[in-house]
């Protein structure tokens, strides 16, 4: 009988290729011996889109990299920006920052498990996982008015301050009087105290996510000893974030090379020990609780300290509302902003975030202009992508799911 | 910060001598500039000597030159506009057209460093890939082929990767028009879609102006910040 070998299609439209991957695999029976992706099928050219605009315009663009980790994304663009301008940032903006970030990382995280999951086969997580992905979604839409695509950050600080009331649900056809006194109850405050009866629960629903799979049998069979990276490999190709964390490398962009306030925040880095997709998974489930310590401490600072969110400097900020009615110059400067743009000095940044995925970078090349010259989106996605021939090399078919799921991929990052 | 990359640059520079053509530090970033002919020997060492130990590339980046320092005011702003300001919007370039810049960091030292590499010739740019010392090159080199049509001379798997299958010219250059040179529409006749010309005008909502700033002169003229 003639063994010979033969190319499988994955994708591009498959419900576990987490978007538009086109995957081609040479298979040997069930085994994979070559995995070849065929990524850009989301390519929209943010970085050329973005010379064509000015600074600011082009800030909403980055909530469209990483569709499902927004702020993150605004974060690490808006650093570039303040550190080629060499601007100080209100301390109260910093904070809101830093809130947000971990807020968006565990968007990311809830995302990434329920999705993960149900690529493996567990139902269930992916419902839990989206009830609480509602009420941080809440919290972008009182803050900024989206769900999702927020455009709250800005050179300089955040567009404005945290609001004082909650939307309100309303009555409807299918929900009655009690059912929305029901569900108003935790929306009675402002929104810190939303976010706060967030962060009381939240460790409790962790420990539902974790009942449910973490000793889950069919769960460890699925995920144990799958995509192992060597952490040696791991520095070779270019991974960071839990990527990298998994492999057992402590390396964490927050603790290493602190921006903002983490310096000033209690918080752990969990480390994996064998880099495989279950420690992989240990790791992020791990980050969540961190991160919503990290929130906790955020909120309790936020209310001891009012004062401004965004930067004086109106070279770079627009003045506020009521001086640009009043005040002539405030005006100029606001149409100056608002039609030309921020004037950045010549000189180049790299400014990198720990983002939910890894280091998401962003540098930039200014000639002087009001538009970007060169800007660069180093997204971590990119850079565990490529390594996915070498992680599923001599795995099973169903192996690539999972191994896709743990490299917790988004094609907005990656075909920009 | 700025003081830890001034001293790394002067190892760098002692242990490289005339590889490294221009090194700067600038918002505590320190920038080297080494030759494309010694890039690989420099790399092989900033990734295995004790002092350096880059065990990391994050990132390629394809940059094209060739519009840097020209501004895109209309001919009566021009015109309005001072004589410093005329010349401030009109510089000339005087480095070759295409570079990579590379990114690198040390997680055993916990420093970075950037790598920017011209191309000498900007009709077919040509440089060395260092796919053999960081495995991460493979695909940054293949976007930055793909983006700007730089050649990485040793990768072995040199295809365009965000683009579309038989896409023609390479997009980020800055003679690319941003609306494309063809668009995709379906012939009724042939029953399938074809390729045609770009029926849309490129359009500039936002022209480029390159302002003289004092606050920037300034602390320019005093030196690093």
């Amino acid at each position: 009988m003639e063994i010979r070998n033969f190319t499988l299609n994955f994708g591009p439209q498959h419900p576990a290729a987490h978007g538009v991957l086109r995957l081609v695999l040479e298979m040997d029976g069930e085994v994979i011996e070559r995995a070849d992706p065929h990524v850009g099928l989301l390519h929209r050219a943010t970085e050329k889109l973005a010379e064509q605009r000015h600074w600011v315009q082009s800030l909403p663009y980055m909530d469209r990299l990483d569709y499902v980790s927004m702020m993150c994304n605004e974060h690490g663009y808006v650093l570039a920006m303040e550190r080629l301008l060499g601007i100080e940032v209100p301390e109260r903006a910093q904070y809101i920052r830093v809130m947000f970030d971990e807020i968006t990382r565990i968007l990311n995280h809830l995302l990434w498990l329920g999705s993960h999951a149900l690529d493996v086969g567990a139902m269930t997580m992916f419902l839990y996982c989206f009830r609480e992905r509602e009420d941080l979604m809440d919290c972008y839409e009182a803050v900024s008015g989206a769900r999702m695509h927020a455009a709250y950050y800005r050179p300089g600080g955040v567009y404005r301050d945290l609001p004082e009331t909650m939307p309100q649900y309303q009555t409807s056809k299918w929900h009655d009087e009690a059912q929305v006194h029901e569900s108003n109850q935790n929306r009675r405050g402002s929104l810190l105290d939303f976010i706060e009866d967030f962060t009381n629960r939240f460790p409790g629903y962790v420990d539902d996510y974790e009942t449910l799979l973490t000793d889950n049998r069919i769960w460890k069979q699925r995920t144990v000893g799958i995509g192992v990276v060597s952490p040696e490999r791991a520095l070779q190709l270019g991974f960071s974030g839990p990527m990298l964390r998994g492999s057992g490398i402590a390396w964490d962009l927050r603790k290493k090379q602190p921006y903002e306030v983490y310096d000033r925040l209690a918080f752990d880095i969990p480390v994996g020990t064998n880099g495989d997709s279950y420690d992989r998974y240990l790791v992020r489930i791990e980050e969540m609780r961190q991160s919503n310590r990290i929130i906790k401490q955020c909120i309790a600072w936020l209310r001891k300290n009012p004062g401004p969110v965004i930067s004086g400097d109106h070279k770079v900020a627009p003045p506020p509302r009521a001086d640009v009615k009043a005040d002539m110059e405030s005006l100029i400067h606001h149409f100056k902003l608002m039609s030309e743009g921020i004037g950045m000095p010549e000189g180049e940044a790299y400014a990198a975030v720990e983002h939910p995925k890894g280091e998401f970078g962003i540098y930039i090349v200014s000639d002087g202009a009001n538009k970007p010259y060169r800007l660069k989106i180093r997204a971590p996605g990119f850079a565990h992508l490529s390594a996915l021939d070498e992680m599923v090399r001599g795995h099973m078919l169903a192996d690539v799911v999972a191994v896709i799921g743990t490299q917790d991929i988004v094609f907005g990052e990656i075909d920009r | 910060m700025s003081e830890y990359y001034q001293q790394l640059a002067t190892r760098i520079g002692e242990r490289f001598g005339d590889a490294i053509v221009e090194s700067k530090v600038a918002h505590g970033e320190l920038t080297i500039e080494p030759q494309p002919e010694r890039m690989l020997e420099v790399c092989q060492a900033l990734r295995d000597e004790e002092g350096f130990r880059f065990e990391q590339l994050m990132d390629v980046c394809g940059v094209d030159y060739l519009d840097y320092g020209r501004g895109s005011l209309g001919e009566r702003e021009f015109h309005l506009a001072s004589p410093a300001e005329q010349a401030v919007n009109q510089r000339q370039w005087d480095k070759p057209r295409f570079a990579a810049v590379y990114h690198l960091l040390s997680v055993a030292h916990n420093h970075r460093v950037r790598l920017r590499c011209f191309a000498a010739d900007a009709d077919f740019p040509i440089l060395p890939s260092v796919i053999g010392i960081w495995s991460s090159a493979n695909w940054f080199e293949r976007e930055a082929f793909d983006l700007y049509g730089i050649v990485f001379e040793g990768h072995p798997d040199l295809r365009r990767i965000l683009t579309d299958y038989g896409f023609v010219g390479h997009p980020f250059r800055k003679d690319f028009p941003v609306i494309g040179n063809v668009e995709l529409r379906y012939d009724p006749e042939k029953g399938r879609v074809a390729y045609q010309p770009v029926t849309i005008e490129n359009r500039s909502l936002v022209p480029k102006v390159i302002r003289q700033d004092h606050r920037y002169a300034e602390s320019a003229a005093k030196g690093e910040k």
